[in-house]
């Protein structure tokens, strides 16, 4: 059919030429993004140099000034956050965004809806059968979670809404190894779903083994765009731009 | 005075502590939920109150007056939600307060444009005209029951929606973190329209049911909307249940001041603020 020749050939993402701002400090200078279907894109730089910014100004949360972002081709760049998010994106926040006054089945299933084209992959039940724990807590309220927990609630807030394109911004952080391994492993099951996400976080190392595409920013800019064997045949690089 | 004469009063008291959960109600979400100061609520009570007297005038009958003021209280709503609310969610308190309190002046002025300095009243309906034996000598008005029972019905649909349901879901999420709620796809202006437009409704129905009880007059609006700004703040700014606590505080205490204390009646509620606050400073309950 032709409509999913150009779905599957469309970029979920097209952004092009990002400036963003906080006031009058520019944080963002001129960045270009592309996210197709499906794929795995890390988003590496060190701390203060614009990745939840960039991530922020991809949804309208904090709106470029300069520059276009079209979702599935079309202009969104002054569309309001709920229009742009709508069109399948789920914001994993840095603060996690939970609602303490709602009980985790409330925070689950208050953003229940149909995917973009009407999909309903993720309904309540399959959502916990992959937060097990989640399951064994529906009646908790979301301040009686531990950081874990409250971790898998937002990634299982996330896929509620039945998204093609999960922004997880520093899930595994601040968690226990254990915890952060059943985070990643969370992450590989929405990868196999086809369910595209932009990643960022500190854990380089794995991050690298489960990306298809890295991206690294430097100070509001992207220096480094390359797969994960390139970047890892690169040791100076990542040396250089995220000191490990 | 004997045990009836008391019981009288109670009941009185609780009668008119459910009305005020209806005003209240709405105030207390429209502020705690949109951080939006509406000083114009009280209008919405005047509103309600004219609309179903005016009808009732026409149509001969109060049921159905009520019944076709409603929608057009609604329908005021949600216009001065879109013409005038609306471009102060987020201009903070100062402007609120001084769009709301215009919006007062000119509904104030409308009133006694199209109905005059004159008190009116409305008979209750012959249906409920009657009243039941409290003890050989004392009687009490089935309207007035009937004003707590339709209170009371009002009162678990709101508790029921706000708990139970996916829009009272996101109505407590968007308390706690409306970017949050963006963030998820929905429509938060919205949500906020459907708050307001609910909570004037709510003001605008308890005028409508009080008008065989309360007689209009001008600034009768005034009067509810400061009574049911001490509710809020005793309740707890955002708390529906704090809203209903307070409500029967302020109800009670009001009807048993103007009996017992009638120099004092003025001022009571507003020591019984006074007290309240200085034991809890943030009020009864927290936000939902
Ligand atoms: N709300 C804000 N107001 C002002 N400056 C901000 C705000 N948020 C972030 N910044 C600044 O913007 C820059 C980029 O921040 P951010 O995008 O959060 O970086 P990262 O996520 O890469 O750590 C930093 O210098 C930070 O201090
Ligand atoms: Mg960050």
């Amino acid at each position: 059919m032709p409509s999913d020749i150009s779905e599957n050939n469309t970029p979920l993402i097209e952004a092009r030429g990002l400036h963003t701002y906080y006031g009058d400090s520019h944080i963002l200078h001129g960045i270009d993004l592309t996210i197709h279907r499906g794929e795995t894109v890390s988003l590496i730089g060190r701390n203060g140099m614009g990745k939840t910014t960039t991530l922020r100004s991809l949804i309208g949360l904090t709106p470029p000034r300069q520059g276009t972002v079209k979702i599935n081709g079309k202009d969104m760049t002054t569309s309001k956050v709920y229009k742009i998010v709508q069109q399948g994106i789920a914001y994993v926040p840095e603060d996690r965004g939970i609602f303490p006054n709602l009980s985790v089945n409330e925070n689950l299933s208050m953003a229940a809806r149909p995917g973009p084209n009407g999909r309903e992959d993720w309904p309540l039940d399959h959502v916990l059968e992959l937060f097990p724990r989640l399951a064994e807590r529906l009646a908790f309220m979301g301040n009686q979670l531990s950081g874990g927990e409250q971790q898998m609630l937002t990634i299982g807030r996330a896929l509620m809404t039945n998204p093609d394109l999960i922004l997880l911004d520093e899930a595994t952080e601040g968690l226990a190894p254990l915890l952060r391994k059943s985070i990643w492993s969370i992450v590989k099951e929405i990868k196999k779903a086809g369910i595209a996400t932009i990643i960022v976080d500190r854990d380089i190392r794995t991050l690298l083994d489960i990306a298809d595409r890295n991206i690294i920013i430097e100070k509001g800019v992207i220096v480094y765009e390359g797969n994960s064997e390139k970047l890892i045949a690169e040791p100076e690089c990542l040396q250089k731009y995220v000191c490990v | 005075m004997e045990l009836s004469f008391y019981l009288i009063q109670l009941l009185n008291g609780i009668q008119f502590g459910f009305l005020l959960f209806l005003v209240a109600s709405g105030l207390t979400l429209v502020f705690g939920i949109m951080d939006v100061i509406n000083l114009a609520h009280g209008s919405f009570y005047m509103i309600g109150a004219y609309l179903a007297y005016w009808l009732t005038g026409i149509f001969g009958n109060l049921f159905l007056g009520i019944l076709l003021a409603i929608p057009l209280a609604i329908a005021i709503g949600m216009a001065v939600e879109k013409l005038a609310i609306a471009y102060v969610y987020k201009k903070g308190h100062l402007h609120q307060v001084l769009l709301t309190y215009a919006l007062i002046l000119i509904f104030d002025e409308m009133q006694r444009f199209l109905w005059g300095n004159d008190s009116h009243s409305v008979d209750v309906p012959n249906l409920l005209s009657g009243s039941i034996p409290l003890t050989d000598i004392q009687v009490y008005p089935v309207y007035r029951l009937f004003i707590s029972a339709v209170c009371i019905i009002i009162g678990i649909g709101m508790f029921y929606v706000i708990q139970k349901t996916k829009l009272g879901m996101r109505i407590r999420a968007g308390a706690s973190n409306n970017e949050m709620v963006q963030a998820l796809g929905i429509n938060i202006e919205r949500l906020f329209s459907i708050v307001f437009s609910l909570g004037v409704a709510l003001a605008a129905f308890a005028g409508m049911i009080a008008v065989p009880v309360d007689s209009l007059y001008p600034g009768m609006g005034d009067n509810i909307l400061i009574i049911s700004l001490v509710v809020v703040v005793i309740g707890g700014i955002g708390s529906i249940k704090g809203a209903f606590v307070g409500a029967m505080i302020i109800g009670v205490s009001s009807i048993f001041g103007k009996t017992l204390l009638p120099d004092m009646a003025s001022v009571i509620v507003y020591a019984m603020m006074a007290a309240i606050l200085i034991w809890r400073p943030k009020g009864l309950f927290q936000a939902i």
